[in-house]
């Protein structure tokens, strides 16, 4: 008899269990049936296992010379070809990944912490709301590209003699596209803030006595991760956009530390002889972005509760 | 509306002050020497009486106040001088661009037509482009157009423009050698073939940017219209027996596009930053190009003008959004 009872207790415990729902299973549930999303995760997902892995299997020096086998088409030896000098493209466009994505993705969170915090303040603080919108507001009329071009300029040579000529463009990249693209998450945060201290749960731990601090990292935070999360993936696109951009201008990275912009800068001026030099490293970006893009698209869907539900 | 627009103006002040202050200090705090360029052999004495004679011995809101002074009153003096609006007056300053010693504002004034037509031209193609394309995506969802015509928009803003531009210039300069890759700013517009000519060298610059605005615009402008065809009125629209043309083309679209303004306005910066990128591409010599040769040849004072014109031009469009949707929504305008 108690046997009995034991084992119906146990299954009902069990049946809980497995149609136990938590948000994120619901998440995934739904992300899973965004057919673009998911080929977005895949390629972007490959992108990456190229990018790591690649260099150990295609093992020529990305930047060895060998002015012999110059200009070369696709072969076995050379998946993409060579450059004027024979250096190998695919090897270069599997080291320039790594640069273009640690560039995007630095950038990102650099970004993502700046508005975050921004928006977070401006929401949770009436008093700071005015002075940081209109600070955010300020930012988003700058004209941001050419401002990109003229910091550059101006600290590139201090940067490059004080971290070397590598770390230091890396450093001023980074924290120049960092420091012009938190505005719209900081917007997005704010108004999702805004909303939820309004909201009982916040009510209830300001009564009994949670100090600010605590409200904000327990209650409001773990709250509006999901708009963070969107900016985040949609954040890496647009670094690496701006990263490729600023490179193409010639003011990225060196082309003996070439980024994937940096490769098409590189081989434009070859573009009427040799034109798969620019098509190599700029379908690398496409398909990077393109499925960063589909990949954000998927997460807002899925992290909407009001597209969930159906 | 003339209360708002004299308050939105207004508004537009400070902005562009604080936007001059941000360009005036990050120029000023650059850690750079403004006598580096001068021959080795200018003693550090010397150095040290034309840095004086430069005025960089002033505290910086001095040098910031005569900057502000330069730049707002004695360079439009100076265009109006040279229109023939005013006398002109040799003791005026001008700010003078440190390669090409020629007036900073003479270099723009030859070179904004270029960069606004190009602009200009890629906005009318985008919108053209992507209304229609919104509208029909909209009202036939989840059919196989609005798929193809979501995944072109995605490819269409993930695909950055200077890949954009290099792969045009493969197809349509060196495969088909139907439209020239380089545009002749030399070029003048006398009669038909000239006309014509200048219509070929425009094709492709507008379209790389108009191509990006179309598939930003036409996802916001599919959305929107979705937004609005679930809506009650159109439902009354429908049931008064009103033709689909018209619930379609007058209600829903005159409704959805209120937001889609603002989106053309918040591409604004996007835009120009593209231009620069397009610029360079298709060697316009435009407001872009002139950016980047004055960065690569570190002159100051043309970067400076020049990032401030382009901060001017921004602020500009978005006045000009902001008014426009005033004028499209009453709602806005809480007068």
């Amino acid at each position: 008899m108690t046997d009995a009872t034991a084992n119906t207790t146990n299954n009902t415990a069990g049946e809980a269990i497995g149609e136990h729902r938590s948000m994120w299973g619901d998440v995934w549930a739904q992300y899973s049936t965004h057919r673009g999303a998911m080929v977005g995760t895949v390629i972007f997902g490959l992108i990456v296992l190229a990018v790591l892995i690649g260099p150990f299997l295609h093992t020529i020096d990305p930047s060895y010379i060998d002015i012999r086998a110059k200009n070369q088409g696709s072969s076995w030896a050379h998946p993409m070809g060579t450059d004027q000098l024979g250096r190998d493209t695919f090897a270069q466009v599997l080291s320039g990944g790594r640069v273009s994505m640690a560039v995007g993705i630095t950038a990102m969170l650099l970004s993502l912490v700046i508005g975050a915090l921004i928006g977070v303040l401006a929401g949770y603080f009436k008093r700071l709301d005015g002075p940081l919108m209109r600070f955010t507001d300020l930012f988003l009329a700058l004209p941001l590209l050419p401002l990109l071009l003229v910091i550059i300029m101006l600290f590139r040579d201090t940067l490059r003699k004080n971290f070397g000529p590598e770390t230091g463009i890396f450093i001023l990249v980074v924290f120049v596209i960092g420091i012009t693209s938190w505005m719209q998450t900081a917007r997005i945060v704010r108004g999702d803030v805004l909303a939820l201290k309004e909201r009982e749960f916040v009510l209830a731990a300001k009564s009994i006595g949670t100090d600010e601090r605590r409200i904000i990292s327990r209650h409001i935070f773990p709250n509006i991760l999901s708009p963070i999360m969107v900016s985040a993936t949609l954040g890496i696109a647009s670094a690496i956009i701006t990263e490729s951009a600023l490179s193409f201008l010639g003011l990225g990275f060196p082309s003996d530390f070439p980024t994937w912009g940096r490769l098409v800068y590189d081989g434009v001026v070859f573009l009427e002889q040799y034109p798969s030099r620019v098509l190599w490293p700029g379908l690398a970006i496409s398909l990077t972005v393109l499925s960063v893009n589909y990949m954000g698209d998927g997460l807002r869907d899925a992290l909407d509760p009001r597209i969930r539900g159906r | 509306m003339l209360n708002y627009t004299i308050r939105r103006l207004m508004m537009a002040i400070p902005t562009l002050l604080m936007i001059s202050f941000i360009i005036f200090l990050l120029l000023d705090l650059a850690p750079n020497d403004p006598t580096g360029n001068l021959p080795m052999t200018i003693t550090p004495e010397v150095r040290e009486k034309i840095k004086i004679s430069l005025g960089l011995d002033q505290p910086i809101h001095i040098r910031y106040a005569l900057w502000l002074n330069q730049f707002f009153i004695n360079e439009p003096l100076n265009i109006m001088a040279e229109w023939g609006w005013v006398a002109e007056n040799p003791d005026r300053l001008r700010v003078r661009s440190w390669a090409t010693r020629s007036p900073v504002v003479d270099l723009i004034v030859e070179r904004t037509p270029q960069t606004l037509w190009v602009v200009g031209m890629a906005f009318v193609v985008g919108i053209l482009i992507a209304v229609p394309l919104g509208v029909i995506s909209a009202y036939k969802h989840y059919s196989w157009f609005d798929q193809m015509g979501t995944f072109i928009s995605m490819v269409g803003f993930s695909v950055p423009t200077f890949l954009t531009g290099t792969v045009l210039i493969v197809i349509f300069s060196v495969y088909l050698g139907w439209l020239p890759s380089i545009y002749d700013t030399t070029h003048e517009v006398t009669d038909f073939g000239s006309f014509w000519h200048q219509v070929k060298q425009m094709i492709m610059p507008v379209m790389v940017l108009g191509l990006f605005n179309a598939s930003q615009i036409s996802r916001f402008m599919r959305a929107s219209m979705l937004d609005n065809l679930s809506q009650d009125y159109v439902r009354t629209a429908r049931a008064k027996g009103m033709k689909e043309r018209v619930v379609l083309l007058i209600h829903v679209l005159r409704n959805s596009l209120i937001p889609v303004i603002t989106v053309i306005a918040l591409l604004v910066p996007q835009v120009f930053g593209g231009a620069i990128i397009t610029e360079q591409i298709f060697k316009v010599n435009g407001l872009g190009q002139l950016l980047i040769l004055g960065i690569q040849g570190a002159d100051i004072p043309l970067v400076q003008t020049l990032t401030f014109i382009f901060a001017v031009l921004i602020v500009f469009c978005n006045l000009l959004a902001d008014i426009l949707y005033a004028i499209m929504d009453p709602r806005i305008r809480y007068d």
